[in-house]
């Protein structure tokens, strides 16, 4: 016991500053290797994750290549003022807004509704097999999804306006029909992805207690009781936190199947931020990096701010949330 | 679910009839447009344009196919896809694997420093023309490096990675090792690394279908048609439609010229389209676990 005191005594005395960082150092010098190893990882963020954020300054300033992204003069909220005034301002939001909202409806319950199908089927067989098709176009490149999709639209050759033929409907050019593009755009998007977004719910499901079912059996419970007051509110926290995430990512709506699908007779519903910062920027013969960044960087804000304020929301309905 | 003690009331069987009949319906919805274009492709061009082509093929023939592989631009797309993908899926592994192994580490300094970076990256993008003015001052564009390093890390797949080693490495094997004065990097390459087999397999697999299905930065980046990947290539000729008049020259009838450019590009999909969908049914299951490890603690 007094033998110990003094030494407990050292412990507790605050250590002076310089102390602190000296060990801190010691610390950091004793594992060397790791922070070796986590080199590359550093050196990617930095130089492409937040290199490029400071590059972004470029949208309040006019960037001009010779003087570079520090000398080039700064213009305050120009850049944004302009693009809020423009004439393509309110089609570019309607378009951005109504296409992700139309996809984050229609794709969000989809892999719900076939997990928890998937989970009633007892012979192992048709379930690996469904699965098996199902996750099957989730491998499928976005070209040659676009691709699949104008030639069974195509108006003379496509297999759907063939079959429209026979009930002497058509030809329809859909992909030329600027009021069909949203939905060519989100069943695809559903076709394609149900299937491999249903993995993280059949996991949830299997992770339920199957004493809960067990129970309801033996009440008497029907399958579809079961499923509305056992198997739902065992995926509900999972299925937040994926509605969540899915918010944040709402604006970025696969710019490459947009561009894709684009063309001049649907540009009316289809242009949407992310193809008029790529046009702007890069396109266009008096390509303006300045302008175009205000862009992205007002749709990068914006996502942020839909992502706090649905995590918040969440949080307040004392459901899962990020953090 | 285990009901077999107690028979299905009336209301059961009516559900899990209903919920076939729904299965079925999905897999033959997902399935058709896939079956219609193996079909169509082997179809002769005049059945194509026809429509006669419902379910299987009309009036086999291998011509759609001989078309493609007398496309050199197709050839050359390919080549350089597949090194895309290998060298890019290589410096992907590599990259995710030691920073993730690394950020597992308890006794790293800074390392929720490190994770708040990763995780603000996922949360707040600076957008495209600041990335795009990065890569053309390393001088990067219009190298085969524009398609390998702006992509050379995906930080979810980092954070998967980085679960796996927490939950796989127990601490007690580190103490261990440490006692008997094993350095970090030994224990990283010696240990560690043998363990993590089915993480390696699981992150080649997800960088591999993501570089060989990419196409966007090469129309960012890349100006010279000889460095495209096959995607590139594929949205001439699938979406924009620019087939090589020349192949199909000999062709003298207009119509059976059209049939044949439509079955070059049903042949073409099945062709891009076969090198990921053929591995894909045995690496079904990593997939999975992959998608698993990362639901741990999303």
């Amino acid at each position: 016991m007094a033998m110990e005191q003094p030494a407990n005594a050292l412990h507790l005395k605050p250590q002076p500053r310089s102390e602190r960082r000296r060990k801190a150092l010691i610390g950091i010098m004793q594992r060397w290797q790791l922070y070796v190893l986590l080199l590359p990882t550093l050196a990617y963020l930095f130089i492409f994750q937040y290199y490029p954020m400071y590059g972004a300054q470029i949208a309040f300033k006019r960037y001009n290549v010779v003087a570079g992204i520090w000398e080039s003069p700064w213009v305050g909220f120009d850049h944004f003022t302009r693009f809020f005034n423009s004439y393509d301002f309110w089609m570019i939001m309607r378009n951005t807004i109504g296409l992700s909202l139309y996809e984050l409806i229609a794709s969000f319950p989809m892999p719900i509704i076939l997990a928890l199908s998937l989970n009633y089927v007892r012979t192992q067989l048709i379930k690996k097999s469904v699965q098996m098709i199902t996750y099957a176009p989730y491998f499928i490149s976005v070209v040659v999804m676009v691709g699949m999709l104008m030639q069974f639209m195509d108006p003379r050759t496509g297999f759907i306006n063939q079959l429209l033929g026979a009930f002497s409907i058509g030809p329809i050019n859909f992909m030329a029909e600027s009021s069909m593009f949203k939905s060519i755009f989100v069943w695809s998007a559903v076709w394609q992805n149900t299937g491999f977004a249903c993995i993280i719910y059949l996991a949830a499901l299997a992770g339920i207690d199957p004493t809960l079912h067990e129970a309801g059996v033996v009440d008497g419970a029907s399958k579809l009781q079961r499923i509305w007051h056992i198997d739902l509110p065992g995926i509900l926290p999972i299925a937040v936190v994926l509605l969540i995430l899915n918010t944040g990512q709402m604006l970025n709506i696969g710019f490459e199947k947009v561009f894709l699908m684009q063309n001049p007779l649907n540009l009316s519903t289809s242009e949407i931020i992310d193809t008029y910062v790529y046009k702007v920027g890069l396109l266009s013969q008096a390509a303006n990096f300045s302008f175009a960044t205000a862009i992205g960087l007002f749709k990068s804000v914006v996502s942020l701010i839909l992502l706090l304020t649905v995590n918040t929301i969440a949080k307040r309905a004392g459901q899962s949330s990020l953090w | 679910m285990r009901t077999t003690a107690i028979k299905d009331s009336l209301s059961d069987r009516v559900f899990t009839l209903l919920n076939g009949a729904f299965l079925l319906l999905v897999s033959v919805l997902v399935l058709y447009p896939l079956l219609y274009i193996v079909s169509a492709s082997f179809s002769s061009p005049s059945a194509v344009l026809a429509g006669k082509v419902w379910l299987w093929p009309v009036e086999p023939t291998l011509r759609g196919y001989a078309a493609v592989f007398e496309y050199k631009r197709v050839w050359s797309g390919f080549a350089n896809s597949i090194f895309y993908t290998g060298v890019g899926t290589l410096i992907n592994v590599a990259i995710t694997i030691t920073g993730a192994y690394a950020l597992s580490r308890k006794d790293l300094r800074g390392r929720s420093l490190v994770m708040m970076l990763c995780v603000f990256t996922m949360l707040f993008h600076a957008g495209l023309i600041p990335v795009y003015l990065v890569v053309k001052d390393l001088g990067l564009l219009d190298t085969r490096w524009s398609l390998i390093l702006p992509t050379a890390l995906a930080v979810w797949n980092l954070i998967i990675a980085r679960t796996f080693f927490q939950v796989t490495i127990p601490d007690a094997l580190l103490e261990a090792s440490q006692i008997d004065g094993c350095t970090d990097f030994k224990f990283f390459f010696r240990i560690v690394l043998p363990l993590s087999a089915p993480i390696i397999a699981v992150l080649c697999l997800f960088y591999a279908v993501g570089h060989w299905n990419q196409y966007f930065q090469a129309m960012l980046y890349l100006r010279n048609p000889e460095l495209y990947p096959l995607q590139m290539v594929l949205r001439d000729i699938l979406v924009r439609n620019e087939v090589d008049a020349s192949l199909i020259t000999d062709v003298r009838v207009a119509a059976e010229r059209d049939g044949l450019r439509q079955l070059l590009k049903y042949a073409l999909i099945v062709v891009a389209s076969v090198p990921v969908l053929v591995i894909y049914p045995f690496v079904q299951k990593h997939f999975v676990k992959g998608v698993m490890i990362g639901s741990l603690k999303g």
